[in-house]
């Protein structure tokens, strides 16, 4: 079953087009992987479906609803929540802080601040870091604040959760691990859509990859059919 | 060892509060009268500060449109001020200015940065010269008389809002409200991509804040008899309050309460004493304050304190050693 699906989704820069008519599915309880080179449109399409911008033309639906043209916060609080390609995580504030305010306004329902707090401490161990509760966010190695922000996304009970290249700046040990924690946030019952250069991750962990390129939706496919697509590979090598 | 003492530093603290709070409370019953008049002048620019800091503090967007709103207040009290009691005008002072600052709030706080800052500060302009305008060619008479209270009823009405505002700025800081301000100030897409409202909570604060900014605004009309709209709009209360907050450091409650206090008592000292060199002495002292303070006064205490507490620590180590 679709739980996220995109028509014609169109993104404008000025003149400048990023993303181009771009139609797409996401099946409820895989893993999605989005790739392309450089400047190919994956975070303006992440853009698009959280809300940060709105297309024009073109239509997104989440559980068959539309979503094109809600803010982020609404988004958000129907159950999709995401990750940045620059982590943004709010410094100052203890880890768990980080993680609390995902449980007390990403969900729809109030939640009791006790149980906000046990949940965020939950999902700490759950990225493994219950041992860093009270330390400032930003002090934290990059890895580190990456599962920040992924704890941060999951306190807002989501049902599809948008990796932006979580494994960009980590080095090999850390990109396995958190290859490991993609698939367990899988296991949860979250739908994972992620971007990712690392194509050993992508090809990994993903039940299925979409390529884009000038914004413009190349291939589509299990992760066998696109490493074997003669269009991808003349985008990646040249011709 | 250290719950025991973080529990034991509450009661004390609250002690001290409320004890400030008694001896401001019958203040006008000892002091020379002049006393209450200079505190009213403190509490005033308190007012202002705090609230001034309970929006920009934790967002970071700077607000100059606290004239603004303190003008609303001032023009409140005197339209209303001769048919209403006192307390009541004051509170719709406060709100009429909640009600400007929602709306303003909910136009604008899109802008970010630098942009927020100058149209809050075109605010009071924009409002400065429709009241000029309208009072010029509609009424045909500048400015307006203000309903007269006592120096003691203007101070215990000062005195009850300062303990309301401080009230209400302790429940923000530790509400979830709060927290979602502060996420706001940190990061704002994060943010709003973790479910929180942004604009909402923004405005509302907004709102929160310009409340009390004109409610200081209508009380204080009652002491100055006549204002027109270049006296209610004065620029200067857009900036003071500013000043006030970075010279007491915003980082913690205390912080902008310090910084209103001194900053007022030097202002209203250095007026009397010496009225042609007032200016000069108060912007060396703000540039020597920002200079060797960038904490302000917060960040002067709180090394002194950690400088105490490692003496201590060292004094009681040498102490162990000796037994």
């Amino acid at each position: 079953m679709q739980i996220l699906e995109g028509r014609g989704v169109t993104k404008y820069f000025g003149g400048l087009v990023a993303v181009s008519n771009v139609d797409f599915d996401v099946k409820e309880g895989e893993i999605t992987g989005l790739i392309g080179p450089n400047g190919a449109g994956k975070t303006t399409l992440f853009n698009l479906i959280s809300g940060a911008l709105v297309p024009k033309p073109g239509a997104i639906k989440f559980k068959g609803e539309k979503i094109t043209g809600l803010k982020p916060h609404k988004i958000c609080r129907m159950g999709v929540a995401r990750t940045f390609q620059e982590v943004k995580i709010f410094g100052n504030m203890p880890v768990i802080e980080n993680v609390l305010l995902g449980s007390l306004f990403g969900t729809p329902t109030g939640i009791s601040s006790a149980d906000a707090n046990k949940e965020a401490g939950e999902l700490l161990d759950f990225v493994g870091l219950s041992a860093m509760k009270v330390i400032p966010a930003g002090g934290l190695t990059l890895a580190n604040q990456k599962r920040v922000e992924v704890a941060r996304a999951l306190a807002t009970k989501p049902e599809l959760l948008l990796l932006d290249e979580m494994m960009a700046g980590l080095n090999p040990t850390e990109t396995s691990e958190a290859m490991e924690l993609v698939n367990s946030i899988r296991d949860r019952g979250v739908t994972v859509f992620m971007i990712e250069h690392v194509m050993k991750a992508i090809m990994g962990v993903c039940d299925r990859i979409m390529v884009l390129h000038h914004g413009e939706k190349i291939a589509d496919g299990t992760p066998k059919e696109i490493a074997t697509s003669k269009k991808v590979i003349e985008v990646y090598l040249g011709e | 060892m250290d719950i025991t003492r973080i529990a034991s530093k509450k009661p004390f603290l609250l002690g001290l509060i409320g004890l400030i709070v008694v001896i401001l409370a019958i203040l006008p019953t000892y002091a020379p009268s002049y006393t209450p008049i200079l505190m009213t002048s403190i509490l005033m620019y308190i007012i202002l500060t705090v609230s001034w800091v309970m929006f920009s503090g934790p967002t970071g967007y700077m607000s100059l449109a606290t004239a603004a709103f303190f003008g609303v207040g001032l023009y409140t009290a005197a339209i209303l001020g001769n048919n209403m009691p006192l307390p009541v005008f004051i509170f719709i002072g406060g709100l009429i200015s909640a009600v400007v600052a929602f709306l303003v709030g909910a136009l604008t706080l899109r802008l970010r940065g630098i942009y927020f800052a100058i149209f809050t500060f075109g605010l009071v302009m924009l409002i400065m010269q429709l009241l000029l305008f309208f009072e010029l060619h509609v009424m045909g008479v500048r400015g307006r008389f203000v309903v007269v209270m006592g120096y003691n009823t203007i101070y215990y009405a000062f005195l009850i809002l300062f303990v309301v505002l401080m009230f209400a700025v302790y429940f923000i800081r530790r509400s979830r409200f709060g927290l979602a301000l502060q996420s706001i100030g940190e990061n704002e897409e994060a943010a709003a991509h973790t479910g929180i409202n942004v604009t909402l909570v923004k405005v509302v604060t907004f709102a929160i804040s310009a409340f009390f900014m004109g409610a200081a605004g209508a009380t204080i009309a009652t002491r100055w008899t006549y204002i027109d709209p270049y006296i209610a709009f004065d620029a200067k209360i857009s900036f003071i309050p500013i000043l006030m907050a970075i010279f007491g450091g915003m980082g913690k409650l205390y912080g902008p309460v310090i910084g209103a206090v001194i900053f007022a008592y030097l202002q209203e000292t250095l007026i009397t004493e010496f009225p042609e060199l007032y200016m000069l002495i108060f912007g060396v002292v703000l540039v020597a304050a920002i200079l060797f303070m960038p904490e302000g006064l917060v960040g002067v205490i709180e090394k002194l304190a950690g400088l105490v507490k490692k003496w201590r620590k060292g004094g009681s180590a040498e102490q162990n050693a000796d037994t």
